[in-house]
């Protein structure tokens, strides 16, 4: 019998911070392990063997902002049996959509002198807005363990075993108590998806949404509470608006408060 | 004479996606340019309107890899703003902050990055199956800067935990029991690191820049210290933009920066090293020199030697500072909003990051202003590229863009700090 093939993996970078493929780098532990169980045929960052596809998984970081972007994502799905995106660029637009609430004309001339060598489109969009998408992970950034978790689910043909509940979820398995029960803290826990492992209350601050949006929020009624708690329309807007601010449920909530 | 044409894809092993083109007539370097396409993300834009507050955890996300340095140049310009002053305990965790994510990034760009280089492999993975102690004693010493930064951040990229005025919350002294041990653990790794490297071939390569980093009363410099050079710079942050500026050129979407009146400079380990040589405790000083280091090192190619005593040095820091720790009374100080301007440039482990904010009365941000090590040392790196293939304009194509490549990683550019998607062309005519 030949020896079976190693799965071709590819990681690619659009417009990011390249923190959600540094978690792949940040697994210390695991990383010679997977790279005896995977071929890292292209990840540019790391190597500079980059081999050509087609490949069983790409895991794609970053969001599309440039016209030239558009066309290359088309071409890594061609060559990708299986796309997993990392991370709230690439799921959800990351900060840099921020633009898509004005206009974008202003925004290059507050950074630089002349628009002239500036190609950029409009809006930042996830990369489901442009090709098939198998697998979305969540976060700004994604836990290291997640991203293990999809790539070993991958491999093994099941599917990834990540839970699609609250942050909330997370504060109660960790102990860690409500902080705006017990101190009157505003927390985005109860509308955004798990994930983190709730960090920011176990350190006795609300949680700010990295991870977006959970299936069905209730961002509304959330955002009744945080009145009560004293935050103002600016708040709660700015608060809707950061590294999800594209997203459905966080874009029409961010609509209704503020100026 | 036909043209000769190689290409790349991209730069591999920087962060961020880079290109170099590199034009040669008739023997001669008529061109050699760093290019960086990164698709701007317009960072200075989006922070217009936004509260003071949230400048750390925005500016973070400009770079994975160094988000720490983003949230420190952040809050000191804001409580600079705010008339405010952070000392005690707060500043110290602050420093041992920093101290985590230098060992974070530099073991990451020694090992993973930088090193296969020196020794022929495409990446830290092939070179493990010949230097299997040497990755992992690096990976392991990555694994305790990071182990730092969750401690005291929450997480190793975007820290959580830091704000304007100090942290949301602070650790106890028994809380950093674990750490202490793996950063033990961790320093004798890096003495290790530092004589591995040591021992690679240099090319003899020695340039006259002009260095520029910060530069602090007693300490080396990590958030503290006015801007000096080599060549008689010596102010505080807020005059920054009288010494320097930023130019728009046609093959960047980054910034350069340069000297006004005198051009390029160079910022980062081997800059740091060179002006505060007399900062670090001999100990340390004794370890460079025995590996081949004098006070003064001019060959970029040697920073990851320069790296290693960083490294180093911060695992010290860090220790001297959990030794010496006790929690402060409250984990930040109140800072009230006001309308002012506010400037500060802290020690990226890539070298000097300045940030500079105007607020309103409510604490809002009306100006926003961001310059990155990375734009700083983007005309070094192409003049550095025209000495080197000027040099060794008689290798064959792939040994010259080889070497060239290795030039631009001595820098360890951040490209994602300002950066994207270029090729790498070699044009002979
Ligand atoms: S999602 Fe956040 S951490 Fe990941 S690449 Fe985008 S900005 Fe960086």
């Amino acid at each position: 019998m030949a020896p079976a093939r190693r799965p071709r993996l590819a990681v690619w970078k659009f417009a990011s911070c390249d923190g959600c493929q540094l978690s792949l780098l940040d697994c210390e532990d695991d990383i010679l392990a997977l790279a005896e169980v995977v071929e890292i045929a292209s990840f540019p960052e790391a190597s500079s063997a980059m081999s050509k596809g087609p490949y069983d998984i790409s895991l794609v970081e970053g969001s599309v902002t440039t016209p030239h972007d558009a066309m290359r994502i088309k071409k890594v799905r061609r060559q990708s049996r299986h796309l997993v995106t990392i991370g709230a660029c690439a799921t959800a637009g990351g900060i840099q959509a921020l633009r898509n609430f004005a206009d974008v004309d202003d925004f290059i001339a507050a950074v630089y002198a002349t628009s002239r060598y500036i190609k950029t489109l409009a809006t930042s969009t996830p990369i489901s807005a442009h090709v098939p998408v198998d697998y979305e992970l969540h976060g700004c950034p994604i836990d290291k363990t997640q991203l293990i978790e999809v790539i070993s689910a991958f491999l093994a043909g099941r599917k990834p075993a990540i839970p699609n509940q609250s942050v909330c979820i997370e504060c109660k398995q960790r102990g860690t108590v409500c902080v705006m029960v017990a101190r009157g803290t505003p927390c985005l826990g109860p509308v955004t998806h798990a994930g983190c492992g709730a960090i920011c209350p176990s350190f006795r601050r609300g949680c700010y949404g990295c991870f977006g949006p959970m299936a069905r929020p209730n961002t509304t009624a959330l955002a009744r509470e945080w009145r009560l708690l004293g935050a103002s329309e600016t708040d709660i807007q700015r608060v809707y608006r950061t590294f999800n601010a594209a997203t459905e449920p966080f874009k029409t909530e961010s609509e209704a408060h503020g100026d | 004479m036909a043209t000769r044409t190689i290409r790349v894809d991209m730069i591999a092993r920087v962060e961020g996606e880079g290109a170099l083109d590199l034009h040669i007539r008739e023997g001669k370097v008529t061109r050699a340019e760093l290019r960086i396409f990164e698709p701007p993300r317009l960072f200075e834009a989006l922070l217009r309107g936004r509260d003071f507050r949230e400048a750390p955890d925005i500016t973070a996300r400009i770079c994975g890899i160094c988000p720490v340095a983003y949230q420190m140049s952040a809050v000191h310009a804001m409580e600079q703003a705010m008339g405010v002053e952070v000392g005690g305990p707060i500043r110290d965790l602050r420093r041992l902050l920093y101290c985590g994510e230098w060992i974070e990034s530099h073991a990451l760009h020694i090992v993973m990055l930088h090193a296969p280089d020196f020794l022929g492999f495409p990446d830290a993975i092939a070179m493990a199956r010949q230097h299997g102690d040497a990755v992992r004693g690096g990976l392991l010493l990555k694994k305790a800067g990071n182990g730092l930064m969750r401690l005291l951040g929450g997480r190793e990229i975007h820290p959580i935990n830091v704000k304007v005025g100090g942290f949301y919350r602070v650790p106890d002294r028994a809380e950093f029991a674990s750490v202490e041990e793996e950063l033990k653990r961790a320093r004798h790794f890096a003495v290790q690191l530092l004589r591995w490297v040591a021992g690679f071939t240099f090319p003899a390569f020695e340039r006259d820049y002009e260095f520029v980093a910060l530069r602090h009363a007693s300490a080396y410099p990590f958030n503290e210290g006015r801007i000096v050079s080599n060549r008689g710079i010596d102010i505080a942050a807020a005059d920054y933009a009288i010494v320097f500026e930023e130019r728009h050129v046609a093959h960047s979407t980054a910034l350069q920066a340069v000297i006004k009146g005198r051009g390029s400079y160079l910022v980062g380990p081997l800059a740091r090293y060179n002006l505060n040589f007399d900062r670090l405790p001999p100990d340390i000083q004794a370890l460079a020199r025995e590996a081949g280091l004098g006070p003064v090192c001019r060959n970029p190619f040697q920073s990851i030697v320069v790296r290693a005593v960083e490294v180093i040095y911060a695992c010290d820091e860090a220790l001297r500072l959990i030794a010496a720790y006790e929690p402060p009374a409250a984990p930040a100080i109140a800072v009230e909003p006001r309308a002012a301007i506010g400037h500060a440039c802290t020690e990226a482990p890539r070298g000097i990051l300045y940030h500079r904010y105007e607020i309103t009365a409510d604490g809002s941000i009306r100006e926003a202003r961001i310059v990155p090590p990375t734009s700083q040392n983007q005309k070094s790196i192409e003049e550095d590229l025209r000495v080197v293939a000027t040099r060794d304009i008689a290798l064959p194509d792939e040994e010259l863009r080889d070497r060239c490549e290795q030039a631009i990683r001595n820098y360890d550019p951040c490209i994602s700090c300002s950066a994207h998607f270029l090729k790498l062309g070699v044009h002979r005519r």
